[in-house]
């Protein structure tokens, strides 16, 4: 028997919207906006309470484990 | 179609906040419609440029509807984010800072609620949360009570422009205080826009003859019976009450006097 290897988990959990979420480790922003079907262009986000304002960035940002994601946008209102 | 823009603009000043100039005095909230094409049909026919939107989570299962701006195009509408629903001046600075990572403008109208019956303003927060945001480079339209001292402080913290309610949100109970607003307007050098309370037609042409400088509605149109009729009678009326306020009313005589000739008649 050979000794497993010692793997980085394969999936982080993160709060997103005030939900538990279960995604792949290492996955983007910009992935998984793409992967929930969101226009980067018609959200917002708030990362650990820091406004990402700047949507280039997003490929560049790596969701981590115990992250805290809010995707806002808007709706009617008066 | 109508001769009222026209007559608007021959007797009429510029409408100006924060610099911008805007061609409507009517400006109107998207909430609580049946449909958004009736949502945008209602817009339509209020001639209104400036829509109101609030800052809400994502549905992520999309079980509900998706945004407004599937429906609302920015490029012709002047998007206003407000914070309704906030209670704090942090998290009413919150939003606003959200609201402008949505990249359209810096423009926020700010509401920071104090009751959640009444939903009547948090002055005190709503001063701070201006003063703040102002700082920031946004152009804050402060919604406030119908209080000289408040809408005085919010000017000082560098609001662009102040909204003294008409009556409580929602309640259409139209205009509860006309020398309050009148007193707002005559002392502000800032824009006075009275929202909330407005329910019929009748009401937004009493705003507009308060000398005021425009009107913000949503329940008033979205939840008459026929809103696209109703927000033609909204867009008439604000026309009708600020080409009655600039014409200059009458003075009210609590005596009669005839209007014919008294002079000429019969027998006499």
């Amino acid at each position: 028997m050979t000794t497993p290897l010692v793997h980085e988990p394969s999936t982080i959990a993160l709060t997103v919207n005030g939900d538990k979420r279960t995604i792949a480790a290492g996955t983007s922003l910009s992935a998984y906006l793409a992967s929930l079907k969101l226009d980067p262009r018609l959200v917002v986000v708030e990362h650990n309470r820091t406004i990402l304002r700047d949507r280039d960035a997003y490929p560049s940002i790596v969701l981590g484990a115990g992250d805290n994601l809010e995707i806002v946008h808007f709706v009617g209102g008066g | 179609m109508t001769a009222t823009p026209d007559l608007l603009t021959a007797f009429d000043t510029p409408f100006i906040i924060g610099e911008r100039e805007f061609r409507s005095r009517l400006m109107v909230g998207t909430g609580k419609y049946a449909s958004n094409a009736q949502m945008i049909a209602a817009i339509e026919a209020t001639g209104a440029e400036v829509v109101t939107v609030s800052v809400r989570r994502v549905d992520l299962d999309r079980s509900k509807e998706e945004g407004i701006l599937h429906h609302l195009d920015p490029q012709r509408f002047m998007l206003l984010a407000n914070t309704a629903g906030c209670f704090t001046a942090d998290d009413t600075i919150r939003y606003a800072r959200l609201a402008r990572a949505a990249g359209f403008n810096e423009w926020v109208k700010l509401e920071v609620i104090g009751d959640q019956q009444t939903l009547l303003p948090d002055t005190a927060a709503t001063i701070e949360a201006t003063r703040v945001l102002a700082a920031e480079g946004f152009k804050v339209m402060a919604y406030t009570n119908d209080d000289l001292i408040s809408a005085l402080r919010l000017e000082d913290a560098g609001a662009v422009c102040v909204m003294p309610l008409a009556s409580p949100i929602g309640s259409g109970l139209g205009m509860l205080n006309e020398f309050a607003i009148r007193t707002i307007k005559h002392r502000l050098g800032v824009p006075v826009i009275v929202d909330a309370g407005v329910g019929t037609a009748s009401d937004a042409a009493i705003v507009m003859e308060q000398g005021v400088d425009g009107v913000l509605m949503n329940t008033g149109i979205a939840a008459a019976t026929d809103p696209v009729r109703m927000a033609t009678a909204m867009r008439l009326a604000v026309d009708a009450g600020r080409l009655a306020y600039l014409a200059g009313r009458m003075p009210k005589r609590e005596v009669a006097v005839p209007s014919s000739p008294t002079t000429g008649m019969l027998d006499r």
